[in-house]
This record gives C-alpha cells, structure tokens and sequence, in this order.
C-alpha cells in the first residue's frame, strides 16, 4: 500500500530536479500568501463578487491583461533558459529532454497563453468604448470565455509540476507527439490546456463579430468605425474559421493517443501528414489573428500622436480584410520540404507573397500619416516607430523564406527562429505594448510613468536587434532550430552568447516595464479629463477610468473621428449642445455560472490527461449541470436607475 | 425587481426584442463555425476513405435499410420541429409542446438506432483502432449523433421552460436557434448519408 502511493507520487508529482523544486516551492508559497492576504484583509467575498464573478468587458479585460503578463514572464523565463543553455558550446545546464520541454511550453505559452489574452484584453479594454456601445454582444459568454482561457492555461502550466511538461514541438507534430514517443501525460497537458481555451477563443471571436456589427453607437457606419475594430473584426473572423479546425485537429490527436485512433499514426492506415495539414490550416491564420490587431492599435496611435486623420482609410480596411481572406491559403509553406508537387509549391510561395502587398500597403499609411504631422514621442508612438523598421525586415526575411527553392536551405534553421521572433515580437509584442500604453489611462485613470517606460523600451529594442540579428547569421551558418548544444568547432560560440546577451537586455526590459506599473500606480500622471492623448475616438470622450456602464448617454455618431470632430466644432464655435437626457441603464447581472463550469472543464481535461475516466465525467456532468441551469436562468438583468448615474458621473467630476 | 417595473415598459420591451434579435444573430455564427467543424471532419474522413489497412471495409459491414430508417426518422424530425415553430407563432404552447415533444421522441430514437447500428460494426471487428477508415468514420458520425444528443438535452430544458413560462421574446428565441440547429443537424446527416455510406457502399 505504502509503496504503491510513494510509486503513485513519485511519478504524478514531478521532481529530481532543482528547477521543479524551486518552482514547487514558489507555488505552495504564492498560494499561502495569497490566501493568507485575502483571509487577513478579510477579501474573499470583494474578490468573488468584483472580479470571479464579473461580466464587465473591463474587468474582462483587466483580468486578461493580469494573466498575459504572468505569461510572459513564464514564457520569457523558458526563453531566458534556453538562450543560458546555448550561450557557450557544450553546456551542461539544461539535459536534451528538459530543453524539448521547455521550447515546446516557451511557443506554446507565447503564442496560445500570452499573445492571445493579450489581444482579448485589448478587445475587451477597447472594442466596445470605441463603439460608444455599453458592454459586448453577450457579457456572460465573454466571462465564459475568460475563464475557459484562464482554466485551460493553468491545466497546461501545471504539467511542469505535476506528471511532466509535453516537449514535442509548440504543435506536436506526429509520431512525435504520438503515445509511442510521447507516453507521459505530458502531451495530454498540451492537448487539453489548448482545447478548453480554444474553445473559449472561439466564442470571442463570435461575441465580438456580433459586437462589432450591432452594438455600434447610432450614426456610426462601418464606413466610419475607428480601424482598430475594423482590425478586430477581421481577426474574429479568421477566429471562427480557424478555431473549429484546431478543436478537430486536437480531438483527432487525443483519440488517437487515448482511443487506439489510426489518424495520424504510422500504421493502421494513418497519415501524420494530415496532422501537418490540419494544423497549419490552423496555425498560419493563427499568426495573423493576433498580428492583425496589432496593425488596427498602431493606426490609431499613428493617427493620435500625429494629429492628424488616418492615410487611406478605406485602403487599410481592404489590406485587412484580405490578409483574413489569403492567410488560409498559405499554410503550405510550412512544410515545403516535405515532398509535394511543384505547382502545390509554386501556388503557395505565390499565396504567401500575395500576403505581403497589403502589409506594404499598410506601412505607407503610416508613414503618410505621419510626414508631416505634428508627431508627440509619446511611448505608444515610441512602440509604434519601432516597429515599423523591425517588421519591414521581418516582413523581408518572410518573403526570402516564401521563395520555395531557396526555403531548402532556410528550412528550420536559426534563419527561421530570427524571422518569426522578428514579426512576433516587433509586431505583436510592440503593437500590443503600445496598445497598453495607449489605454492605460482609459482603464485605469492614470498614465504608466515615461521616464521608466522609456528605459524599458531601449532596453526591449537594442536587446531585441542584439538577440536576433545573429541568428539570421547563424542560420546562414548552418546551425538549425532546437539544437540542445553544439561544439567549439562549429564556428557558432561567439554569435550565440551575443545572442544569449540581447535576450537578458530584454529581460531586463521587462523588468522595468513591471517596475514602471508599481511606480505609476502610485505616481503616475492622473488622468482627470479622460482623454489625456488628446484622441480622436469615443472612448476618450467618457471619464478615465470609465464607469462600469461606459457612456452615460449614447453617443450620437455623425463623423469619422467623431470625438476629434467634436473638439474641433466646440473650438470653432459650431458645436450644437443637444440637451442629455439620462434614462435607466440596462445592464447584465454578474454570474459564478463561467467561472464553475470553467473549472468543471478543467476537471474534464486534468481526468483525461491522466486517464482517469471518472473524474472527466464527473466534470462533463458540471459542465452539463451549469449549461442546464443557465439556460434555466431569467432574471439575468436589471437597470441601473438615473440617480445612480447622475451620482457616478458626478463623482467622476461630470455633469449630466 | 422593483425598479424594473417602475421605468417606462416600453422601453424595457424593446431592450427585450434586440437582445434577443442579437443572440439569434450569434447563433447563426455558432452554426458557422460548427460548418468548419464538420467540414474539417469530412475532409479527414475523406482522406481516410480507402486507409483500411487489411481491416473490413464500409461496402462489407454497412447495412442500409437500418441507415435509412435514421434517415427518414431524422428528416421527420426536422419537419416536426418545423411544425413546433409554426405551432409558436400561432401562439399555441400546448401545440408547440406536443411537436417538440414528438421532435424528441424521433431524434431519439434516431440516436438508438445509430447506437445499435455502432454495437453491431464492433461486434464484427470494426472498431475505432481497426484502421483510419473507422477511426475517422466513427468520428464523423459519432460527432454528428453528439450533436443530435445535445439537441435532445437542450429541447427538454425548452419543454420545462415553456411549460413554466410560455411563449415570451426569452422562450421564442431559444426556440427559434432550437430549430435552426436541428435542421442543420438534417442537412448535415443528408451530406453524411451521401458521402459515408451511399458512396461507401457504391
Ligand atoms: C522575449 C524574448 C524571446 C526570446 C529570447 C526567445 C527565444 C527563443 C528560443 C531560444 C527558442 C528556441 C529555438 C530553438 O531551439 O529551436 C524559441 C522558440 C520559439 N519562440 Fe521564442 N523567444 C522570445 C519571445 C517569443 C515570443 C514573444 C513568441 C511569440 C509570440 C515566441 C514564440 C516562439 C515559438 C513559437 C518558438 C518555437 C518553439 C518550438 O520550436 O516548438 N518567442 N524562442
Ligand atoms: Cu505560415
């Protein structure tokens, strides 16, 4: 008995090594503190009934925007791992097996468990404000969503502590990813962290498709709705086309391992290539889902510090709604190495070059934006130029890598881990920081602090040119991707540790970023007008931070920039004063139903990781009993009468 | 509650209406992005369709007359359900009661019989692990009975909830995105009838 449990534990907990261990011990700690803090302060009832419980887009988004920062950190401390690993020939810091681990969760944390909560927190923070509309489509979906993220994100981190981490690849190529190579639950973890998460994303998508199209303020048409919702909704659209195929991708995968499934193995009469297939056809517009956005959040910028409209409006909405439509017929170029016919080659380097016409199109804009303008280097602005030089390079070494022929000898290589470091980071990171900054204030009523910004924003960038460029070179030189380690005489020692040197200027970065909040929030610039940019869309023209119901009266849309039109007509003098007339509020009642069905799946995924059939049905009963009992549910608003917003707005410092 | 009441009834109703107008909306997208699903199950389906590996084929083990009973059962089913909306905006709950009652009865019967026809190809050796072929054919169709499962969980919660509370914007709503899944469901089992076993039988 005794033994079998000491058998049970040794292999369910993961340990013998000191990086587990001092991460066991850091959780056990942060869970005595935290709940130790909440008991103290006595916040266990604040903390379920402001933020568990929440429908609110912005506390959604709030609460997004807390877990990709986490996220972060963890995929930046896997990448910080590697980059020690490689920094001298021969080191024997990390073995081969805990190497593959750990690239596998730094991608898969990165682009699955960061990158996208970051986008959904920008959504959520801006959509509906710039929209003039009071909350998203449906808020207790959108709490659903977040939960389901935020569940499924935890079921994959735990896989470092508990049972083993999956190490097959950030898209668990077969047979690699197969129970042969693959035994442990580790692969499981993979697969049921994305899967629950997945599905949260893909209800996004859809709650703000249906958002973008019917809760615009009156007056605005699409023709004038503000581009970083235009960019939203081209990304949701590319959500629900793409996400459904990596659910099927990833429960073909799982019958496969748990069911004796023949898809993607090698006998049996199944076909890995498939599996490459499939999940590209996911995996390609999955990088412009998130890239996407970050162009909508660069032309508002561009457009604020510039003072000035946007350049080619209509040209930017066309670049991307095409790039939603080209990014699904490119996903080939992932494997042209892989055998196929010449013409299936040539048709999608041809699709993938296509792709870069309206991104070229969109860099214009912005530089026409800007010439000319009176441009304030503000640190969303500062973001924003930096990216543009980074993604023009990675946009080209893109377009080098697209030239089939010549993709045999970039293919894996050091080459390639340049190129897509370059446009996720100098595109999607950048966008999304400057986005943050941008924002900041509307959420929270106070600016982050320049001065600090602006050192975490050198050190990000020289890093970033310092850690990358030698990586093209090393590409060229022979060295390809997840290499564990490598001798002396390869030649590739000096350009590593430069490598390994711009990763910790990052690091570092990112550490006076996380200084930079803790300092503004006590010191940081107050925002007391609620538009502190100067900006030219709705949501500047509301308090910062803004009140739970958004705009007290509907604005009345009849210009592009309409906000900006505003200002200008009151300095003019030709502004009309329409008298405001409150009326009651509708809004929706808070819900634990998201966050109790999003932990039953967490138990459908953790039983099934482990083959514990028992504890998945247990959970599929919880997921079915909250369905049930919502859909049983009526009274889920109520209105927030005229005397509650005449008191908030005045407590805001306006009156109405 | 109270204050509910107390502010302009009109305006309450209308809130009522848009809402519901806008989750109609979102359920069209939902059975968008269920199209993808399938889509991408048909295509791994058709993939697989000869990977037999040594193991039976379909045109071995199918027997139709069974296949098309669901058939019909289920195509009746979507004109019961028809029937269930016609009998709503008539107003008559007790009508659309009893057609959704009878919608449920077929759907389930249609999963009965999917389930007896499953038991019957493993009982002669096709199971899941036989080859791809019955890999991606037990998901596709299995997939698809999920779908109709769900569909019969979800039209008995409606029954109690007209039953408490008859036809109001909240009820005519869920059942109107009720019918508009299960007559995707049918289109979805005419594409499946065709392509899996009237093709797996030619
Ligand atoms: C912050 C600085 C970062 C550094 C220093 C860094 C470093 C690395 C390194 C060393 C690898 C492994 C290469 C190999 O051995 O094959 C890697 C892989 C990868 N990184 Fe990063 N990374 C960073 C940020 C990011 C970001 C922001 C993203 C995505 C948004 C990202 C996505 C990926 C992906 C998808 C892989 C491939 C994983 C795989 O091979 O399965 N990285 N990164
Ligand atoms: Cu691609």
């Amino acid at each position: 008995m005794w033994e079998n449990i000491k058998d049970f534990a040794s292999t369910f907990f993961v340990t013998g090594d000191p990086l587990i261990y001092g991460a066991d011990v850091s959780i056990v700690l942060s869970i005595i503190a935290i709940v130790f803090v909440l008991t103290k302060y006595k916040k266990w009832g604040w903390l379920w009934r402001e933020w568990l419980t929440t429908v609110d887009h912005k506390r959604i988004g709030i609460m997004y925007l807390i877990a990709s920062l986490l996220m972060l950190f963890r995929g930046g401390v896997d990448a910080l791992l590697m980059r020690l690993q490689l920094a001298f020939p021969n080191v024997e810091f990390l073995n081969s097996e805990h190497y593959n681990a750990i690239f596998t969760t730094h991608g898969t944390i990165m682009i699955l468990f960061m990158a996208m909560p970051m986008m959904f927190a920008l959504f959520n923070m801006v959509v509906p404000l710039q929209l003039g509309a009071r909350d998203v489509a449906y808020p207790f979906l959108n709490a659903l969503s977040f939960w389901l993220f935020m569940l499924g994100a935890m079921l994959f981190n735990i896989s470092f502590v508990i049972g083993g981490s999956p190490d097959a690849g950030w898209l668990s190529y077969p047979p690699l990813s197969q129970n042969e190579f693959s035994p442990g639950p580790g692969q499981n973890f993979y697969i049921w962290g994305i899967q629950i998460s997945g599905i949260g994303s893909l209800a996004t998508g859809i709650n703000f498709i249906v958002t973008i199209l019917k809760m615009r303020a009156p007056g605005m048409k699409l023709s004038k709705m503000p581009l970083f919702s235009w960019s939203v909704l081209s990304s949701c659209i590319m959500i629900i086309f793409a996400f459904p195929i990596l659910t099927v991708t990833l429960a073909l995968l799982f019958l496969d391992r748990f069911a004796g499934a023949h898809f993607f193995t090698m006998d049996g009469g199944g076909n890995p290539m498939m599996y490459l297939n499939l999940i590209w056809m996911w995996g390609h517009p999955e990088v412009y889902i998130v890239v996407v956005p970050a162009f909508g959040i660069f032309s508002e910028i561009v457009a604020t510090f510039s003072r000035k409209k946007i350049f080619g409006y209509k040209s930017m909405v066309w670049a991307m709604m095409i790039i939603a439509v080209v990014s699904f017929f490119t996903w080939a170029h992932h494997f042209f190495t892989m055998g196929t016919s010449a013409s299936v080659i040539a048709f999608f380097a041809i699709s993938t070059m296509i792709v870069g016409i309206p991104t070229g199109v969109k860099v214009f804009n912005w530089l026409f934006t800007m010439y000319r303008g009176r441009i304030s280097f503000k640190q969303p602005m500062l973001w924003t130029i930096a990216f543009i030089p980074c993604f023009v390079i990675g946009g080209a070494t893109g377009v080098m890598l697209a030239v089939a022929p010549a993709d045999y000898q970039y293919h894996n290589s050091y080459f390639l881990v340049a190129h897509f470091h370059q446009v996720l980071i100098g595109g999607v990171v950048f966008g999304y920081l400057a986005g943050i900054y941008y924002w900041w204030p509307k959420l929270f009523g106070f600016k982050l602090d320049e001065k600090l910004g602006k050192w975490g924003f050198w050190f990000w960038n020289i890093g970033f040119y310092v850690c990358f460029m030698p990586q093209y070179a090393l590409g060229f030189m022979g060295m390809t991707r997840r290499y564990y380690t490598y001798g002396w005489d390869r030649g590739w020692a000096d350009l590593n540790l430069v490598s390994t040197v711009g990763a910790f200027l990052m690091g570092i970065g990112f550490i006076f970023q996380v200084w930079q909040i803790a300092y503004s929030i006590k010191n940081g610039e107050r925002d007391t007008t609620g538009d502190p940019w100067n900006g030219r869309t709705l949501e500047w023209s509301i308090p910062s931070p803004a009140p739970f119901y958004n705009f007290a009266v509907v604005p009345q849309v009849k210009e592009m920039d309409d906000w900006w039109a505003t200002k200008e007509a009151k300095a003019n003098g030709t502004y009309k004063e329409e008298p405001a007339k409150l009326e009651p509020i509708h809004m929706p009642k808070n819900s634990g139903i998201p966050f109790i069905m999003a932990n039953f799946w967490f138990l459908v995924g953790f039983g099934f990781t482990f083959g514990w059939v028992w504890m998945a049905v247990i959970g599929f009963i919880g997921v079915f009993a909250c369905m049930w009992a919502r859909s049983f549910q009526y009274d889920t608003d109520y209105y927030v009468p005229v005397e509650e917003v005449r008191r908030t707005e005045a407590s805001l410092g306006r009156v109405v | 509650m109270a204050q509910h009441h107390d502010h302009g009834h009109g305006h309450d109703h209308d809130h009522h209406e848009e809402h519901e107008q806008l989750k109609v909306l979102g359920f069209w997208i939902f059975v968008v992005t269920d199209c993808v699903l399938f889509g991408t199950l048909f295509a791994t389906y058709a993939v697989m369709m000869n990977s037999f590996a040594g193991g039976p084929t379909g045109q071995e083990l199918f027997q139709l007359p069974g296949v098309i009973a669901s058939t019909f059962i289920l195509l009746t089913s979507s004109f019961t359900s028809g029937l269930a909306v016609l009998a709503m905006n008539k107003g008559n709950v007790k009508q659309l009661i009893a057609w959704l009652a009878v919608t449920g009865l077929l759907g389930l019967s249609f999963v009965v019989l999917e389930v007896t026809e499953f038991m019957h190809l493993i009982s002669e050796g096709a199971t899941m692990g036989t080859s791809g072929y019955w890999s991606a054919f037990y998901t596709l169709v299995g997939t698809h009975g999920l779908h109709v499962t769900l569909g019969l969980f979800w039209m008995t919660a409606l029954i109690f909830q007209l039953k408490r509370r008859g036809i109001t914007a909240v009820t005519r709503r869920k059942i109107t995105n009720l019918s508009l899944y299960w007559h995707f469901l049918d289109v979805v089992w005419i594409f499946l009838f065709t392509v899996v076993y009237l093709m797996g039988v030619m």
